[in-house]
């Protein structure tokens, strides 16, 4: 399959991939198991709110959260065809997997565009 | 005649042996292969996790408290620590194939593998400080 939009989703993917690989082993530890846990005591909701208020946490978050949807969507459409066999739904994996990247990522454009 | 002949789609003069839809736990490479795939769902899920806990804070501080709560249940706990496995094995084979997707050449020479892994398990270090260290300071 040689489309003009190929090698962009694939960019999508890797960039995603890296994201995802570099970022989310500390994140997951701390928001998902070292806050809650006590093991280490987690910031202040002031603190935090000023955090992610400035810009530059605010894209830095878009990232966080938009290219690993992609990343996911890439690697979970081919794991349809080749896992369940489904290269007959083609289009409909495709279009599924993607969209709901897309959604994923202007929900958080949303969240992160309307914070206050 | 027994069963007419299978023809896939995609290569239609082709005829394909059927394959079992659990193929992949024939050998140990090919489940390796499909559980690193199956790593992005937790990658996936851990986005929406933190775009849950961003928007708790953006709701203000009993929206954020009710998240913490969250948190800690057992539930949440359980899923935390089963995607941090995962994860964590996304980002191990996800650098160890680095040096494969990104050849990088100085002075006309390939640089070796173990240097562009390297490269990317130091930066991978540093940026997980660095996380750290902004959500510690807070």
């Amino acid at each position: 399959m040689a489309r003009p939009i190929t090698p962009f989703l694939w960019l999508l993917f890797s960039a995603g991939g890296t994201v995802a690989a570099l970022l989310y082993p500390v994140h997951l530890f701390l928001t998902g198991l070292a806050f809650p846990l006590g093991w280490l005591s987690p910031p202040s909701y002031e603190a935090l709110h000023a955090l992610v208020a400035h810009p530059v946490t605010r894209s830095y978050l878009f990232v966080l959260i938009s290219l690993p949807l992609f990343h996911w969507a890439h690697r979970f459409r081919y794991t349809l065809y080749d896992g369940l066999q489904l290269k007959h739904l083609f289009a409909l994996v495709a279009v599924l997997c993607y969209g709901a990247a897309a959604a994923g990522s202007a929900l958080a454009a949303y969240t992160l565009w309307s914070f206050s | 005649m027994s069963a007419p002949a299978r023809y896939t789609p995609f290569h239609p003069r082709w005829y394909r042996r059927r394959v079992s839809v659990w193929w992949w736990l024939e050998s140990r490479s090919y489940t390796t292969f499909v559980v690193r795939e199956l790593t992005s769902v937790f990658v996936a899920l851990f986005a929406l996790v933190l775009l849950w806990v961003v928007w708790s804070l953006g709701q203000g501080p009993e929206a954020y408290e009710r998240c913490l709560a969250r948190l800690r249940s057992p539930l949440c706990l359980a899923f935390h620590a089963a995607a941090l496995g995962f994860v964590l094995f996304h980002s191990i084979t996800w650098f160890n194939l680095a040096p494969k997707a990104m050849v990088v050449r100085l002075g006309g020479k390939r640089l070796p593998d173990l240097f562009v892994a390297g490269a990317n398990y130091a930066a991978w270090v540093v940026l997980s400080g660095a996380v750290a260290a902004m959500l510690l300071r807070s």
